[in-house]
């Protein structure tokens, strides 16, 4: 039998002549302390693209790329179709695991030094593929035709508007016609399938080829300094002396590690299942508070963060700043220590730049800055702030529920938080300060001058007047009190105090 | 054969055939980019916007704003619901209206008209605006965006066939509103 086996392999290798070379990739030495768990990310986002793929084309025998029937194709793929759901949460699971292991990766490249010379090319090829994976997860979240990916392309669409002179050129590309519709999810079905992913693939095997052909990155040891007349052989020397063939060697901690990373993949599609779809891509259908995936959502908070002003040219200036800075890294640092303990402004730049994405991204989850849209109707005024209050102020309570300040005011943590909370408005605001805030708005509120009647004005602002924590005094004009003391004087004919 | 300062004959060939296959993937290839462009292309004057109805004049009672759903001017097959639109309709009095898009002119989500406090908000970033559709706050840098309408035979048509975008053809068309509470 075994005999057979080995004369059938001889039989092809005489035609294909591949196994020297798979031998010779498979053993190449590499720097015992690479054996690493820390060099395991790169093979294991390599897995799961193996695994997009193969979910991808199973999800395809069923999807069908028209924006009148994506939507029902994916209610048959959830409900109908055996399994259907399992293969389209693996795939939607997948798609963020592979960006979290692509970002790790390219953090413990970035830590270990690995871009620098002879490896430039390795980085910068694996920048084009962070690229085109977020591209991927965009375009994959367009595909889930739902009520997120007609808005999220609206938003899209708005973005590339404000590019001088071709804006408008750009959105019609982009959409494949004036509106969002049928031709929107074509383009974006082929981008997905065929263009991406034949990018992807090509790319991917580039980074592979140089990774085998420069070798891995050895272990950085603070001191041993990259210099470009001496790298090449100091790192020959290095695999012949200290060195072990990549398989078994390194091989195993990979390959444990990809099996892992499949099973949570696997795990968390069989826990969570399937990501949506939410509501049918109905553009008549306005109560929607569309968000993007996970991986957008800092992008999302930061566009209602930044200062109107400052929006267009950080959307249309940002990107080119952070990819051109990202492609440069290797020319302007491609020599020197690689070590993260002598190179103190990287660690910091990677704490900085995941500490800024965490708290958007952590933000952006329950938007302050959103009004909640039915918090006027939902959430009632605390009853405790209406005891022992008069007619007059219960009817302010009134005025503030219907008028719905609630959507955008919380009191006793219910509601919007758009605005500030109110639950002691009357310690900061005297009352004609609240008049005026209420009439004239400011400071990013509406005014409601036109909105209210002098009556419901008055009301308001009495009830507003009651918002105070007990034991503390509401905040009051002294000089009103003074003149208001004054007059009194006056009319009861007594003399001043002082 | 040949050395560097003669061209030998399998030489000249083999650059003609370069020099052939470049003509022919030339050729094709204005075809292919037209086609690839023709989106931009078909939008070019304008063309695509139409007149469209989106009610009867009685159907939007004076002094208030109703929700109005129209179908885009030119549709494909494969279009499905995403061809209808829908639409803010003002009734100011008699035959004055203002029509806005649903599209929040920071980034596109669909805003909500609240009656009560004559505000329209938006569920993504907050943008809100005041009923003539006048910035109030929030990120958007101008008001919403409108349609141009018209009144004819008892039915208010608007000329729509275009995403309001703020580089868009309807953006230009009605202007920018001024920011202020008026």
């Amino acid at each position: 039998m075994r005999i057979m086996i080995g004369k059938i392999g001889q039989w092809f290798d005489r035609r294909l002549q591949l196994a020297a070379p798979i031998r010779e990739a498979v053993q190449h030495r590499i720097p015992r302390q690479t054996a690493s768990w820390w060099y395991v990310f790169g093979s294991a986002a390599l897995a799961v693209f193996m695994l997009q793929i193969v979910t991808g084309i199973l999800l395809a025998l069923i999807y069908v790329p028209s924006a009148a029937e994506a939507w029902s194709s994916l209610q048959a793929l959830n409900h109908d179709v055996t399994l259907g759901w399992f293969i389209r949460a693996m795939h939607g699971w997948g798609s963020n695991f592979m960006l979290a292991i692509v970002l790790i990766h390219m953090m413990q490249v970035f830590l270990f030094g690995a871009y620098k010379f002879p490896r430039e090319l390795t980085w910068i090829v694996g920048i084009f593929l962070l690229l085109m994976t977020l591209g991927m997860a965009f375009s994959g979240q367009v595909l889930r035709f739902d009520q997120d990916a007609y808005w999220g392309l609206g938003i899209g669409a708005s973005i590339s508007s404000r590019l001088p002179i071709l804006g408008p050129a750009m959105v019609r590309l982009l959409l494949g016609g004036p509106i969002i519709a049928g031709a929107t999810l074509s383009r974006f079905f082929a981008l997905h399938v065929f263009v991406l992913p034949g990018l992807l693939i090509a790319f991917v095997g580039l980074h592979l080829l140089m990774v085998l052909t420069l070798g891995i990155n050895e272990w950085p040891m603070p001191g041993r300094v990259v210099k470009r007349a001496t790298y090449v052989s100091e790192y020959h020397e290095l695999t012949k002396n200290d060195g072990a063939p990549f398989f078994p060697y390194g091989a195993w901690k990979d390959l444990f590690f990809a099996a892992c990373v499949i099973l949570a993949v696997a795990a968390c599609a069989l826990y969570f299942g399937p990501f949506g779809p939410t509501g049918q891509p109905d553009p008549t259908i306005i109560p929607t508070a569309p968000k993007p995936d996970y991986f957008f959502l800092w992008l999302y908070a930061l566009l209602s963060l930044l200062p109107p002003s400052l929006e267009t040219p950080a959307l249309l200036i940002g990107p080119v700043v952070v990819i051109v800075g990202l492609l440069l890294l290797p020319f302007l640092s491609g020599e020197g220590e690689k070590s993260w303990t002598r190179r103190p402004i990287a660690v910091l730049t990677v704490l900085l730049i995941a500490i800024t994405l965490g708290t958007f991204t952590h933000l952006a989850e329950f938007a302050p800055w959103s009004p909640h849209m039915s918090a006027w109707s939902g959430d009632p005024v605390p009853v405790r702030l209406l005891h022992g209050t008069t007619a007059l102020q219960r009817q302010g309570a009134l005025v503030f529920q219907v008028k719905q300040c609630r959507n955008c005011h919380s009191l006793g943590d219910s509601g919007g938080q758009r605005g500030p909370a109110l639950d002691a408005v009357a310690v900061r605001l005297t009352q004609d300060q609240l008049i005026r805030q209420v009439i004239q708005g400011g400071g990013n509120m509406p005014a409601y001058g036109k909105n209210l009647s002098p009556a419901e004005t008055t009301a308001l602002v009495a009830f507003l007047e009651t918002l105070h924590p007990a034991g503390q005094a509401p905040a009051r004009d002294a000089s009103r009190d003074a003149v208001l003391s004054d007059n009194q004087v006056k009319s009861s004919g007594g003399q001043p105090k002082d | 054969m040949s050395d560097e300062t003669t061209l030998s004959r399998r030489g000249f060939f083999t650059k003609m055939g370069i020099l052939f296959n470049g003509m022919v993937a030339a050729a094709l290839a204005v075809p292919m980019v037209a086609f690839l462009l023709s989106s931009i292309a078909r939008g070019r004057g304008n063309g695509y916007l139409s007149w469209v109805p989106v009610g009867r004049v009685s159907d939007f009672p004076e002094g208030q704003t109703r929700l109005a759903t129209f179908r885009n001017p030119f549709v494909m097959p494969t279009d499905g619901k995403t061809v209808d639109t829908a639409c803010w309709v003002r009734h100011i009095a008699g035959d004055q209206f203002q029509v806005f898009a649903i599209n929040c002119a920071h980034l596109g989500c669909p805003v909500r008209w609240f009656q009560q406090s004559g505000l329209f908000m938006c569920p993504c970033h907050g943008g809100a605006y005041y009923r003539d559709g006048s910035r109030a706050s929030g990120p958007p840098e101008r008001g919403l965006f409108e349609y141009p309408y018209k009144v004819q035979d008892g039915m208010v048509n608007i000329q729509a066939g275009e995403l309001p975008t703020p580089g868009a053809a309807i953006a230009a068309l009605t202007g920018e509103k001024p920011s202020c509470a008026s």
